[in-house]
């Protein structure tokens, strides 16, 4: 066990570097950034000593080690646009964005995980047969139509729900957040259900399509025949088999939710980090654009070494330490 | 008076039969039609009876004992006929009362060890929740009741080997926890559907004793199914012979075995090879010097984790999975290779036809070593059949691009003409229809693929051919059709066969010679018939004292 998390600890660090390799060539060598920074009027003593006060000057190696170092502290230099401390802006977004991802994964989880389930064990109904064609549509709309459609619908037309923002925040000092105010959980909604139903379309599927795997199996015909409840067999054996494949698809998922929220987040003019990322995008903010892609790496290394701990706690023919025979 | 009545009862209860099923018709309504799985199927099985239910595949008999139960998979359903247990009724009980029926009074044994147990849950709380779920009893009293029904099971140390995992168990010690699951509410019947068939021999002699022993004990009529005729022979006490869904013979099973009256049955038992067979007579006497020769043949396989465990401290793990084996095989004769699983059986002809290397030893094949000087020679003129004839053939490739691709990739043949004739000619010699070549493997069945295997492996014109289990997945009578023709080939063509058995009675009836392997290492070699009559070594003796066979009546 403890020899496997450090080699998953290892290969983590050797993809983090990878991408800060790439994150260090996308902030050094796309552009000029003492261009960037002092703008076209600029004297080119000015140039020069800027360059050699970043350390442009430096060798290759050297740089990229200073860019690590600083990487590790949280420092990832100062926004070309909004002239403040990248990691002060990405800090001060993200719990706008993990707040819509949990909210949104939690509906994707809860809500795929059942209709997945009902729609194995009753798959002639016409209620799983509807299901199944919605979830298609689910899988096929682009984000931005549902979301530009859900805005039409529940802000245009019916005027229940806002269309844009994150309505009031409670400010606890080191997270803001809209969970504390019936404005923040109304402009939620909309986001939420726009960013998770792709998700949970695909949780949907996937579950359905184990859980038809698994109670073909013979321990669930096995369970049957030892008289076991129905619920006891569909809710406990099955379930719990259906899921071990789930978690990495949903682990994966939750990732990409943080991720690829951009799209969510410029719909819904959400003040996230995706919004900033496409915001920095606009007018080549080149440390933001190598932060994101640092923080978004560093989401999914956390996440899939979470899933692959996982595994071991679900599946105990995993825990080969532990085997007797 | 009430001495009288009471005596009266008990004896009632005696003569009823535990399960009586009358007249049952098992039918799916399919698309294509309907089709009949079970066809008026009527029989008793009294308290304390074994009664054998054996049949091919596709006869009906595991769906004669779902329909028992209660588990047919729809859309097939009873549609004639009645089940009664102890006279009353069952098979017309809503699904809620025949749930609880299920584990309480007929217990069900299913033939896979490694897959009927949830893989995610401790064994200990398979059982217990089995328990609770019939019995009136609270957790720690299941807990112990379920200890000692793993005792009696044969499970060494059940008070700490109760809260493993199924995979911590072998398939033998599973197939006990199984029978302890059947078992654990006290069920008057126990249908065991092919329960030993996925176990090796030694094995499945301790699963069928324990079987009997148990339901002996706790006064549970057996409905005992399975292809193999030998374990019928040496447990039941009445057998039914089934085929296409119909009840061929009912009766004693010495009477069936020794003088069966239906033409199926005769036919049945005549496929049936034995381990007291006469031993094989060749057209032509093979010759005397050797064809294969394998020299000190070692094999290790180097189970020691990654460089981080060993970071750890786990030290290097190698096993011996073929060690310093030594014998030769004789022109045109057949050298059978036997031995449970794990025994090296299969790693040894592996390394015979090229496919893993060995660690040391050599493999000389007319005097030359297939892994150096005859390592060309060796494509040509070894081939390989398989164990598993739906595996083996590339279901996306037509037979007859299957059986020219030796020949295309040896270049034994030039244009397509000239390939396509000898694709013909091998498929008749198989007995199969030269136009099956434009055919799919899925349209055959399994004896008439593993032809279309055999004719493969003859495509290079090969003088040495490795048949590794090639008739454990086939029926009894297909596999006596696809031996004789092995035979025939052999003498038409002078081969010389490696065959790897663990099917004793095959062995003996299509080998010459025999090598025992135990872990790794060759126990005992010589004649098949020397060997079978009077084997030396212990494991030899072991081995044939287990076999199920139709000679050992009881």
């Amino acid at each position: 066990m403890l020899s496997f998390i450090l080699k998953r600890l290892v290969q983590s660090v050797v993809v983090m570097l990878v991408v800060a390799l790439i994150a260090f060539m996308l902030f050094r060598y796309v552009g000029d950034p003492v261009a960037s920074m002092l703008g076209q009027e600029s004297r080119i003593q000015d140039h020069d000593a800027l360059r050699e006060r970043l350390g442009l000057n430096d060798p290759f190696y050297v740089q990229f080690a200073n860019f690590i170092s600083n990487a590790v502290r949280g420092e990832f230099g100062i926004s070309y646009r909004l002239q403040q401390p990248v990691s002060e802006l990405i800090a001060s977004r993200l719990p706008a964005t993990i707040e819509l991802a949990f909210a949104s994964a939690l509906m994707a989880l809860v809500i795929g995980v059942t209709l997945g389930v009902m729609s194995a064990l009753k798959p002639r109904s016409i209620a799983t047969a509807l299901v199944m064609t919605l979830s298609l549509v689910g899988v096929s709309l682009p984000t931005f139509l549902i979301g530009i459609g859900l805005i039409y619908v529940f802000a245009v037309e019916l005027q229940w729900l806002p269309s844009f923002g994150r309505g009031a925040v409670v400010d606890l000092g080191w997270w803001k957040t809209g969970l504390l105010t019936e404005s923040g959980l109304r402009s939620l909604i909309l986001p939420a259900i726009t960013l998770s139903l792709f998700q949970l379309t695909l949780i949907m599927r996937l579950v359905r399509a184990e859980m038809l795997e698994v109670l073909r199996q013979d321990y669930i015909k096995f369970a049957r025949a030892r008289g076991l409840s129905a619920r006891t067999i569909n809710f406990g054996h099955a379930l719990k088999n259906t899921l071990v494949p789930v978690i990495t698809i949903t682990g994966l998922q939750l990732g990409s939710v943080i991720a690829f929220a951009i799209v969510t987040e410029t719909v819904f003019q959400w003040p996230g980090v995706g919004s900033l990322f496409v915001n920095s995008v606009q007018v080549v903010d080149v440390p933001v654009m190598a932060a994101y892609l640092m923080f978004i790496a560093f989401v999914f290394v956390v996440i899939n070494l979470i899933v692959d701990i996982l595994y071991y706690v679900v599946d105990p023919r995993l825990r080969i330490g532990r085997a007797a025979q | 008076m009430a001495e009288i009545m009471e005596k009266a009862a008990a004896t009632e209860a005696a003569t009823t039969p535990v399960i009586s099923v009358r007249g049952v018709t098992v039918d799916f309504p399919l698309r294509r039609g309907n089709f009949r799985a079970v066809e008026d199927v009527s029989f008793d099985i009294m308290p304390g009876e074994v009664l054998g239910v054996v049949g091919e595949s596709g006869a009906g008999k595991s769906m004669t004992g779902s329909a028992i139960i209660g588990l047919i998979e729809p859309p097939g359903r009873i549609t004639a006929g009645e089940v009664l247990l102890h006279g009353k009724r069952i098979d017309n009980l809503p699904p809620d009362e025949m749930q609880k029926l299920r584990g309480k009074r007929i217990g069900m044994v299913f033939q896979d060890p490694l897959t009927s147990l949830n893989p995610l849950y401790r064994i200990g709380d398979q059982i217990v929740e089995t328990i609770r779920r019939h019995l009136p009893v609270s957790e720690a009293e299941a807990r112990e009741r379920a200890i000692g029904l793993l005792r009696e099971a044969g499970i060494p140390s059940p008070e700490d080997r109760i809260d493993a995992y199924p995979h911590q168990f072998s398939g033998g010690m599973r197939q006990r926890v199984v029978i302890a699951l059947a078992l654990a509410a006290e069920p008057e019947l126990i249908i065991a559907d092919e329960p030993t068939s996925a176990l090796d021999v030694s094995v499945q002699a301790q699963i069928i004793k324990v079987l009997k022993r148990l339901c002996e004990k706790h006064g549970a009529a057996v409905m005992l199914i399975t292809h193999d005729m030998g374990v019928i022979a040496e447990t039941a006490d009445r057998m039914i012979v089934m085929n296409k869904g119909r009840i061929v013979e009912t009766g004693k099973v010495g009477d069936i075995i020794r003088r069966p009256k239906e033409d199926y049955t005769i036919k049945l038992i005549d496929a049936i090879p034995s381990i007291t067979d006469p031993i094989r007579v060749h057209e032509k006497p093979p010759a005397q010097t050797p064809l294969v020769e394998v020299k000190n043949l070692v094999r290790d396989f180097d189970l020691s984790g990654s460089m981080f465990d060993r970071l750890f401290g786990r030290t290097a793990k190698v096993v011996h999975a073929v060690d310093d084996v030594s014998f030769s095989i004789r022109k045109g004769s057949t050298y059978g290779l036997v031995g449970e699983s794990g025994s090296g059986k299969s790693t040894c002809a592996r390394m015979m036809v090229g496919l893993i290397r060995p660690t040391a030893g050599e493999v000389l094949l007319d005097g030359k070593d297939i892994w150096q000087a005859g390592a060309f020679e060796r494509r040509r003129k070894v081939q390989m059949i398989f164990q598993d004839p739906y595996a083996s053939l590339n279901p996306r490739w037509r037979v007859g691009d299957i059986v020219a691709e030796p020949i295309k990739a040896l270049g034994l043949a030039s244009g397509r003409g000239e390939v396509e004739d000898r694709v013909a000619d091998l498929l008749e010699r198989v007995r199969l229809d030269a136009a099956s070549m434009r055919k799919f493997p899925h349209e055959f069945s399994g004896g008439q693929r593993q032809r279309i295997a055999i004719a493969r492996a003859l495509s290079s014109q090969p003088e040495f051919i490795v048949c590794d289990e090639p008739t454990s997945a086939l029926d009894v009578s297909v596999q006596a059709q696809v031996l004789d023709l092995m035979r025939r080939l052999q003498d038409e063509f002078g081969l010389t066969y490696l065959l790897i058995s663990h099917n004793l009675a095959v062995v003996r009836t299509m080998a010459d010679d025999v090598g025992v392997l135990n872990q790794g290492k060759l126990v005992e070699q010589g004649p098949v018939d020397k060997v079978f009559d009077s084997p030396q070594d212990e494991y030899t003796r072991m081995l044939l004292s287990s076999v199920p066979d139709i000679s050992k009546i009881v």
